[in-house]
């Protein structure tokens, strides 16, 4: 167990020398499918909810396509489906960007955590306070300003309990990069495991590193929730 | 037959090539798979909600070990340590006890694994839901003269079922797309199959899309099967917003 944790915990941290491995690679995961999605998911909620129908049915269709399907199925098809078809390799562009398993990853990661956001966001947008949204139509705000300074911020506050959950699923969900050569901290640990057969602790080792940051994600969001969500409280 | 069909209509490039019945073998094993994990972690979702609602500290507190833990991490990292390690501990103990080697077969400790991996998050949705039962309704039962058993089985059963559904569908969701996982530990479910059609006629996009195709029509499947129990469930009481 020591060996094994003098051995392997740099690459199970950061680096294992060429590349970015470990905690630093999952956690780069993380934040860049996090952010991708949630940008994206803002307009594409706004469209989810809207009353025009051509707006409306092409996320339905798209948030139904990607919940309906587990991510391993998506990440294979973006990284080894889409790289299969000859069209595709032989576009300059499209070449340089599907042969790169981490554009594939991210890619396949950011689409799926989008579709999620989308329908977490739109849910918050329906659940709107009549009477606030009626305030602000009274005081003359409508389309792009009803929404930046109305709608939005309240329905991002009150989805972030939501979006927490989502955060840390997300998190779970990237333990299958390693199946497209991402050097994340399972891939570590299935090396580890590979070169020591050390199977509980290697993978006991990763399951730590997990834990550890879920409960520190949950602690963020919990302390986000009690400075943005205040207004939710009971009155003192 | 299938093929037949799609050369008359000229689709002969979507034909299965002869993978057709071990795709529908493999969405079989993922079927039986996602519903034999599920009936194991109802059991451990029952009997945890249980553990983590009793009064005594030492069914409680392993129960929330339990829970913790498990939901802490992810469902791939788990299903790879136990999965490995399910092998070496029985290994370890036949050897100890000088019995004979026994080997478990991937498709059980594939249940297995599953189920206890989300048996944590079913504890978490039934101790919800029991929790949700009014006390007045266990207190009458017992007023009743009615035994443990029947307490639960006639009063808080049918009761907490309303509110552990929209959880249970859930849960259910999640388990079944997290079988799309089972392929990585070597069990030939429609990823697997999909894979190996599509690696040997060189159309793996094709087959992919096929499996997600599949899995697509399982979970919508299963979303009808869940609003019509739903709306079963909640059968007497009212609702003011639908």
């Amino acid at each position: 167990m020591i060996e094994l944790l003098q051995q392997y915990w740099r690459p199970f941290l950061y680096s294992d020398g060429q590349h970015i491995t470990g905690l630093a690679m999952t956690m780069w995961l993380l934040s860049a499918s996090i952010a991708i999605g949630f940008v994206v998911s803002i307009p594409l909620s706004i469209a989810r909810v809207s009353s025009h129908f051509w707006l409306r049915w092409p996320v339905q269709f798209y948030t139904y396509l990607f919940r309906g399907t587990p991510l391993y199925i998506q990440l294979l098809i973006c990284y080894t489906g889409i790289y299969s078809i000859a069209a595709v390799r032989e576009q300059p562009v499209l070449d340089a960007f599907f042969r790169d398993a981490m554009n594939c990853t991210i890619l396949a990661f950011a689409l799926n955590t989008c579709a999620y956001t989308t329908e977490i966001f739109a849910g918050a947008i329906r659940s709107m306070n009549h009477g606030e949204v009626e305030a602000a139509k009274a005081y003359g705000l409508t389309g792009w300003k009803l929404y930046t300074y109305v709608i939005m911020p309240s329905a991002l506050r009150r989805s972030l309990p939501f979006y927490s959950n989502e955060v840390i699923l997300m998190l779970h969900s990237t333990t299958v990069a390693f199946t497209a050569t991402v050097p994340d901290i399972l891939k570590v640990a299935r090396d580890a495991n590979s070169a020591t057969f050390l199977t509980f602790q290697s993978f006991g080792i990763a399951a730590l590193i997990y834990l550890t940051i879920t409960f520190t994600l949950v602690g963020l969001f919990r302390l986000a929730e009690r400075r943005w969500l205040a207004f939710l409280g009971p009155a003192h | 037959m299938f093929d037949d069909l799609l050369q008359n209509l000229g689709l002969s490039a979507f034909s299965l090539k002869g993978f057709g019945p071990i795709l529908l073998e493999g969405t079989w094993m993922t079927i039986k798979l996602a519903v034999l994990s599920l009936l194991v972690s109802v059991c451990l979702g029952l009997l945890g909600a249980t553990a983590k609602l009793s009064s005594v500290k030492l069914l409680r507190v392993p129960a929330q070990l339990y829970t913790t833990l498990i939901r802490g991490v992810p469902d791939l990292v788990l299903m790879l340590l136990i999965f490995y390690s399910l092998q070496t501990w029985l290994t370890n103990f036949t050897d100890a006890m000088d019995w004979d080697y026994i080997e478990i077969d991937p498709f059980v400790s594939g249940v297995i694994t599953l189920g206890f991996i989300y048996g944590a998050y079913f504890t978490e949705t039934f101790r919800g839901a029991i929790l949700a039962v009014p006390r007045g309704q266990m207190e009458a039962a017992t007023a009743y003269g009615l035994k443990r058993g029947q307490r639960f089985r006639y009063v808080v059963f049918p009761q907490m079922m309303r509110f552990a559904l929209p959880g249970i569908g859930n849960n259910w969701m999640v388990m079944l797309k997290a079988t799309a996982l089972v392929s990585i530990i070597g069990l030939a479910d429609v990823v697997k199959a999909a894979q190996d059609a599509g690696k040997s006629t060189y159309q793996l996009f094709y087959f992919l899309v096929l499996a997600a195709v599949i899995y697509l029509l399982i979970t919508s499947a299963s979303n009808i099967v869940l609003r019509w129990a739903e709306r079963r469930y909640s059968a007497g009481s009212r609702e003011a917003v639908r």
